[in-house]
């Protein structure tokens, strides 16, 4: 047993799985608002990193400028991706709306190949510093930048849906429709708030695993591992969403761990979670912090 | 759409498959007219139908999946790629091809009860994301199990060979593929005139009113998945013995999405549907790949590099062709026949 290895796994895992979890919570809180289930969301990562890699190449302007220019164009992306394709399916069947986001998400992963190629490029370097080191292990400074954004993405989120008056509409749009329209709610636009939130906080995770890793296609894969890390949560559920993304990137390197000491199966890394996922929605299909839907005739 | 005043009187005239003789004929002679293709078409135009025709009858399984049941698969490609498996691995144990096909679909239904389970539990949603699970795995499967797939390498197969015949060109083996589809059609058809297809209609219109009037929810959407998975093996299969070859890639997500863009482009819940959506995703790529040959060498082309990219603009095709549809004519293109067909009854009167 290699224990130096194994604390690296953990510590990547959480690192990772932090990133899973902010990406699973933009997820969650377009499913939260309007019921919609989008299959788009690694797309939001893709175009985001593009675009603001494309500002420091192209456009030479510094990171916080390109950030804050990227971050205006990803929120009216948002808003129009719901009013244009979303807006005329609602009151559809969930298989409608689940089909629409999945064509949006084809789309956009051609698009962005046609555009840029199918290439992975590389961030210019933001940090002085290549890695520091935590306790003894050789960390990245970036993985520990994309610790804090996390962080601070989460505490945000918590702060907006606990303190802000757009949060309180959100919840209530959340809750009961109808309701929420009649007390004075405008859903349309909690609607298209939250698709603009849920943009903007993928693009942050888009620029940090752009940073990270460079930018390619492979990003929109985060699209697909919100979907473990949500359904472990509990799918309408911020706080499950977080802890969710946590477990399911502790999961995949410890099952590379696993894989790579005993068992030689390789690909577990990928394939693990999508397991866990089968077993979570046998046994407790609600997840861990979802709302459960008692039917009663 | 019928015509105002024609009542059907019995249950029997109202579930028949061709409602006025003149369509039973018509039936017969598209069927007919279908056999005459190899003398009037090349090789290449023959593979795009063999193409429509295996992916109709897949098209055919998740239509009465998703359009009949009312549940969610992303993993349709797994499932279309385990029976091109199948079909292969049994050949190599010396049975038949004819009848390979028919084991993989069998074999392919088995595989599709066990990842159908949890449809005995779970819906809509989850359901959807416990099939995109499913895909993910088998395909993981397929890359590793190499007594099964040949790994990432492949696996070679046989061609179709029927009482010594060899019908491995694309003139014969279109009408093997012919033979599966009319078959696999009539089947669904008169499935849909059953106590069991009527079963799985009434789970997608209101599962608790089906309940109540006894029908066994979980046996019948588990049921639903095995027939949709037999489908996929049996069109899985004959993709297989077309082509000789079968590799892991193909089946990938992607792929999936586009049996699902199918059914919807066709028309959820038609059978004749799935015939028509199957045929507009085949011959998509072929629309744009003439209309970026038409703007070869122009401004245009050059600017935005189209012939470079044409595998990405066919990827966009997809993703658009699904979005429109779903917005402008979400009940797809047997609802649009249909429209057309009660203009010509109805004419000039518009009721």
């Amino acid at each position: 047993m290699d224990t130096t290895l194994l604390f690296q796994l953990v510590l990547n895992g959480l690192i990772v799985g932090a990133l899973y979890g902010v990406v699973a919570m933009s997820f969650v809180l377009i499913y939260k608002a309007s019921q919609v289930v989008n299959f788009a969301q690694g797309e939001f990562l893709l175009v985001g990193a593009w675009v603001c890699w494309w500002m420091l190449t192209t456009w030479q302007l510094p990171f916080w400028a390109g950030f804050l220019v990227t971050l205006a164009f990803m929120t009216l992306f948002g808003i129009l991706l719901q009013v244009i394709v979303l807006r005329p399916l609602i009151g559809e069947p969930v298989i409608s709306v689940i089909m629409a986001t999945v064509g949006l998400s084809i789309f956009f992963q051609a698009l962005m190949k046609w555009i840029f190629g199918v290439f992975a490029q590389p961030f210019p370097p933001i940090f002085t510093a290549e890695r520091v080191s935590v306790m003894g292990l050789e960390v990245q400074t970036v993985y520990l930048a994309s610790l804090g954004v996390s962080a601070l993405i989460m505490l945000g989120f918590w702060w907006f849906f606990s303190y802000s008056k757009h949060g309180l509409a959100m919840r209530a749009t959340a809750f009961d429709q109808q309701v929420a329209q009649s007390l004075g709610v405008s859903v349309p636009k909690v609607f298209a708030m939250s698709w603009a939130i849920s943009a903007m906080v993928s693009t942050v995770a888009g620029v940090v695993v752009g940073v990270v890793n460079g930018v390619s296609s492979a990003l929109s894969f985060y699209g697909i591992k919100v979907f473990p890390a949500v359904i472990l949560g509990g799918l309408d559920s911020i706080v499950g969403a977080v802890l969710g993304g946590l477990i399911v990137g502790v999961l995949e390197n410890l099952a590379q761990y696993v894989d790579a000491q005993w068992l030689n199966w390789g690909n577990m890394y990928q394939i693990a979670p999508f397991y866990a996922l089968i077993l979570i929605l046998l046994i407790k299909p609600y997840g861990l912090f979802g709302t459960k839907n008692i039917e009663r005739v | 759409m019928t015509p105002a005043s024609d009542f059907r009187t019995s249950y029997r005239a109202d579930t028949t498959i061709f409602p006025t003789r003149n369509s039973r004929i018509a039936a017969i002679v598209g069927v007919g007219l279908l056999c005459a293709a190899p003398l009037v078409f090349g090789r290449y135009e023959l593979g795009l139908l063999i193409t429509i025709g295996f992916s109709a009858i897949a098209a055919l399984g998740l239509n009465i999946l998703v359009g009949f049941t009312g549940q969610i698969s992303i993993g349709h490609a797994a499932f279309f790629g385990f029976g091109a498996f199948a079909s292969a691995l049994l050949v190599e144990y010396h049975v038949p091809v004819p009848i390979a096909i028919w084991g993989a679909g069998i074999m392919t239904a088995l595989v599709g009860l066990v990842f159908g389970a949890p449809a005995a539990r779970l819906k809509g949603l989850y359901l959807a994301i416990a099939t995109l699970a499913a895909q993910f795995i088998l395909e993981d499967f397929f890359a590793r199990a190499r007594w099964f797939s040949g790994g990432v390498a492949g696996r070679v197969t046989e061609p179709y060979e029927l009482f010594g015949l060899r019908l491995d060109r694309e003139e014969t083996y279109f009408y093997v593929v012919l033979a599966h589809v009319v078959i696999l059609f009539l089947a669904a058809a008169n499935l849909m005139r059953t106590r069991d297809g009527r079963a799985l209609i009434a789970v997608r219109d209101h599962y608790l009113s089906a309940e109540m009037m006894g029908i066994n929810l979980a046996y019948y959407r588990t049921l639903s998945f095995g027939i949709a998975s037999f489908y996929a093996g049996v069109a899985g299969a004959l993709y297989a013995h077309y082509l000789l070859f079968v590799s892991v890639e193909a089946f990938n997500i992607l792929y999936s999405i586009q049996f699902l863009a199918m059914i919807i482009i066709g028309g959820l819940g038609s059978v004749m549907g799935s015939m028509m959506g199957a045929a507009f995703m085949v011959l998509l790529p072929e629309i744009v790949q003439a209309g970026a040959d038409l703007l070869a060498g122009s401004a245009i082309d050059r600017a935005l590099r189209i012939g470079a990219s044409i595998s990405f603009l066919r990827e966009m095709a997809i993703g658009a062709a699904i979005i429109l549809f779903l917005i402008f004519e979400p009940d797809g293109l047997a609802h649009r026949w249909k429209m057309i067909k009660a203009y010509w009854k109805l004419y000039p009167f518009s009721h």
